[in-house]
């Protein structure tokens, strides 16, 4: 017998979606993947074996070993250990999709709610420069700006910002069109509320389950960019361990050193299976909340 | 969750099961065809006899009967026919059910044969059509038609035209009588209506919240309600305007009380082959 | 058919509103960076007299709209401007790559349609058993793996490892290379008649095109489960079943066909990031496509020859779109009919 909003309902709406959350056990293993590649990413100085060789120096006695029980993962032809550098490489493509989606999420979003609540030509103008972002093949905008930029890791990051908002834009934009019709928000506009209050005190609450789960399913596919523009050559340049670019390095000495590649391709793969897999479980969670 | 559900039906008899929505009925007429029992969720105790066989225990033996010994008709017409095939495609299937190896010509003949059974003016066109292109009382004619293209001996009608307007659920209903009449089709007619009911059927099944409360036939049920819920539901008619029925507002315990089963309705002594 | 050409000219005109809206964002990519594009494009050894005539020669003395003006003109006309790489027109040079990436692309799509849709088909089929968990499992691996790294893993495996296909390249060292005319080989090959030659143009696609297929495959099949398993529910299909209708025919026919018009919108697109994942591919496989040009002329900076690079690219997407509309027009009747009637 409980009071509505008290913290027993709290807890059992809470249960509900860890609940649905879990019904699929491939949404558990995906959280133990991301739980542990964040984990060593972020503790990378103390959990790797050999944190020296973030650097352009290895140990030179022990040149493209194969995996060990001194170099698990093995080592490349300057003798660096790869478990280490693959784990460095995680680090800086999770700090590279964070900034991505810290900046690209908002400018979509905004972009999304004031073309879906105002109409008219301001919604045909920002839709159609929208569109045109979302006409051209991802890698090949992004590759676009990386060609008037220096390959540095910051213009990766502005490259792949650039081709990532309007995709946030056109998710936002479709939720707003049907909010705007609902009766809340009519009631504020009736009562005569602003339209910033409108937009972020009314519409934004109810996006936020999408936003999420988009973010989410995109720190894997962010990782996925970025590591196929610095396979290209038009990334991180060495000798920051990147996943991409360790695979590209790698295949010149395919097949014979095979896990130059196959660690790191296997690599990216995992962490875009696991933040791809948390967020379909997080879909789920939020579709048995509502 | 359905109870002990045990429905039978004579050859050529016209049955009703009565309920307010989510009582069970469109899920006992589903359990009639056998659509439910291979999901995992569905429990199925009791039995629905029809053809010498319990459709209520699913698996192949209701299976092979659909579509020929057994047919079935759907509240809307319209989105009970596929939006990407024209009629003619979908009569062909149904024809294909009551005989694998019929040629498209012979099929192509009896389907226009079926369609202007249930007075439908142009056939060929209608064949040619979309379900989306004809309306919603051309759709529940090609409906009929289809349902009774194999000659079924049992015919389940799930609210049949209550998405459409309400002279043309009347020309359904009518329709529906006359050829099952004449073919010696059982009908068990799924309804919320009591009206149709009434006009309609001549035994009546009243089922409450998964369970069967009350068995009898139409005139014994109408004219003398045993059960509670029977009665409520009848006390509930001249307070809205069109033979629905209304939701009851409150949960009776009286309404649980056991199956009542008029003189004359008990389990027959021969199945129905 | 009037109908449908009606449409074809109505999305032919959107289609050009996006394509201007595009080279005005590739013009504003290039103009606005930072730094002089001649100092850029010529390198840091340049004199600056050299410059000089660069910065006359591309109008970059002029203000920007006049400059975007110079840029449309010459685009319509044909021209988009002179490679510093390789010294030669842009349009000459991709003309000569390009046959080679669009041959791999349009393989990959095939594969893509071939595999992905079966694929989704039994997973929705055998809804929550044993085909549907690999077919999920398929398609999760394709959409979570970049295109590259399928590449070196079926380099490695079937080429390396199996030696089952070649490692690189088009086709073997001595099979002469076909004169023409598509710039396609297997359609070179087929028209010349030369059988041999085919099967090694086609020995040699197959790891590259599957490697650039997976992804599209992936989405493919899930999105042809999600929407099946959807259109299960759809009072139609339990129709089909009621009346009988083997379960394979209504997987295949009454099932499949509304389900595949949403899945059909979303594989233009999945088709359309195949033309940006062949640059990944490329690489892999030393295919000698758009791929090594169009990174080559990105690291020298070579603006022309980047502008006509993801400009031809951009117009093959677009056209893409469009085909697929046309496509999703004629298959989904209910838009075919209401376009006659209109």
């Amino acid at each position: 017998m409980s009071e509505p909003g008290s913290p027993v309902i709290a807890s059992r709406t809470r249960s509900k979606a860890w609940t649905a959350y879990t019904a699929d056990p491939l949404s558990v293993v995906g959280l133990v993947i991301v739980v542990a590649i964040v984990l060593l990413a972020i503790f990378a100085p103390f959990v790797t074996p050999y944190p020296d060789h973030v650097g352009p120096t290895g140990d030179f006695a022990a040149m493209t070993a194969p995996p060990s029980g001194d170099y698990w993962f093995g080592t490349d032809m300057i003798g660096r250990d790869l478990f280490t550098r693959i784990i460095y490489g995680y680090r800086l493509s999770l700090i590279m999709a964070v900034v991505v989606l810290a900046i690209a999420t908002p400018i979509g979003v905004i972009v999304g709610l004031v073309a879906g609540y105002k109409g008219g030509w301001t919604d045909y103008i920002l839709m159609r420069i929208t569109d045109v972002f979302l006409a051209i093949p991802p890698l090949v905008l992004a590759m676009a700006i990386m060609g008037f930029l220096q390959p540095t890791l910051l213009n990766g990051m502005l490259a792949i910002t650039a081709m990532w908002w309007p995709w946030y834009a056109r998710l936002i934009y479709n939720v707003t069109r049907a909010e705007a019709q609902e009766g809340y928000v009519l009631a504020a506009e009736t009562v005569g509320a602003s339209t910033a209050h409108i937009l972020f005190r009314e519409i934004l609450p109810n996006c936020w389950p999408s936003i999420l789960t988009k973010m989410t399913l995109d720190v894997g596919f962010v990782i996925l960019m970025a590591s196929s523009l610095s396979f290209l050559g038009l990334g991180v340049q060495p000798p920051t361990p990147d996943l991409g670019s360790m695979v590209a390095d790698g295949a010149k000495y395919m097949p014979d050193a095979w896990w130059l590649t196959v660690f790191p391709a296997v690599a990216i793969l995992l962490v875009v299976l696991g933040f791809n897999l948390v967020g379909d479980g997080l879909r789920e969670a939020f579709e048995a909340e509502s | 969750m359905l109870h002990g559900i045990s429905l039978h039906i004579q050859p050529g008899e016209k049955v009703a099961l009565v309920g307010e929505s989510g009582s069970g009925k469109s899920v006992t007429a589903r359990l009639a065809m056998g659509l439910l029992q291979d999901q995992k969720r569905a429990h199925v105790s009791g039995s629905i006899w029809f053809d010498g066989i319990d459709a209520a225990k699913g698996g192949p033996e209701i299976a092979r009967r659909r579509g020929n010994r057994v047919a079935m008709i759907f509240q809307d017409p319209t989105s009970a026919l596929n939006p990407t095939f024209k009629i003619r495609g979908q009569f062909r299937d149904v024809l294909r059910s009551g005989d694998r190896s019929i040629s498209k010509n012979e099929a192509d003949r009896r389907a226009e044969a079926a369609l202007a059974e249930v007075s439908i003016p142009d056939p060929k066109r209608a064949l040619d059509s979309y379900a989306f292109q004809l309306s919603g009382g051309m759709n529940q004619r090609v409906m009929i038609a289809m349902a009774l293209a194999n000659r079924p001996q049992l015919l389940i009608a799930d609210e049949p035209g209550t998405a459409l307007d309400v002279t043309v659920q009347a020309q359904t209903l009518k329709l529906m009588h006359e050829l099952t009449e004449k073919t010696g089709t059982s009908v068990l007619l799924i309804s919320h209506n009591l009206g149709v009911v009434r006009e309609f059927a001549d035994r009546v099944y009243v089922i409450y919240r998964g369970r069967i409360v009350e068995h009898g036939t139409t005139a014994q049920l109408f004219h003398d309600p045993r059960h509670p819920y029977t009665r409520a539901l009848l006390a509930a008619i001249p307070k809205i305007s069109g033979g629905g029925l209304p939701d009851l507002p409150e949960r009776s315990p009286e309404f649980e009380s056991p199956l009542i089963v008029h003189e004359g309705c008990g389990e027959p002594t021969e199945a129905f082959a | 058919m009037s109908n449908i050409l009606r449409s074809l000219l109505h999305r032919l005109g959107a289609a050009l509103i996006v394509m201007i809206g595009i080279s005005m964002l590739i013009f504003a990519i290039a103009r606005v960076m930072p730094g002089d594009p001649a100092r850029i494009a010529l390198g840091p050894n340049a004199t600056a007299e050299q410059v000089a005539a660069l910065r006359v020669e591309r109008h970059l003395d002029a203000s920007l709209p006049v400059q975007y003006w110079e840029f449309v003109k010459s685009l319509a006309q044909g021209d988009l401007g002179k490679s510093l790489y390789t010294n030669r027109p842009v349009t000459t040079d991709i003309a000569q790559f390009l046959p080679a990436t669009l041959e791999l692309v349009f393989v990959s799509g095939i594969l893509m349609v071939l595999i992905g849709l079966p694929i989704g088909i039994l997973s929705a089929h055998f809804r929550g058993r044993f085909p549907d968990h690999v077919g999920r499992l398929i398609s999760l691996l394709g959409v979570c793996t970049p295109a590259f790294v399928w590449g070196v893993i079926l380099q490695l495996v079937f080429g390396y490892f199996w030696g089952w296909f070649p490692i690189e390249g088009r086709l073997l060292e001595g099979t002469p290379i076909p004169a023409g005319p598509t710039g396609f080989y297997l359609i070179d090959m087929a028209m010349a008649g030369n059988g041999a030659g085919f099967l090694d143009a086609l020995h040699h696609l197959i790891l590259p095109a599957l490697a650039l297929a997976m992804s599209g495959l992936g989405q493919t099949a899930r999105l042809t489960r999600s929407n099946m398993n959807e259109v299960y529910e759809r009072p139609y299909v339990e129709m089909a079943r009621a009346y009988g209708f083997p379960a394979r025919r209504i997987a295949t026919r009454y099932a499949f066909r509304p389900a595949l018009i949403p899945t059909l919108t979303i594989l233009g697109l999945e088709f359309a990031a195949m033309l940006g994942n062949a640059f990944l591919v490329e690489k892999v496989f030393g295919w000698p496509g758009l791929s090594r040009y169009g990174v080559e002329v990105i690291l020298r900076k070579d603006l022309d020859a980047i502008v006509g690079t993801v400009l031809i690219i951009a117009a093959a997407f677009l056209i893409v779109n469009i085909i697929v509309d046309i496509l999703v027009n004629v298959i989904n009747p209910r838009i075919r009919l209401a376009a006659g009637r209109a």
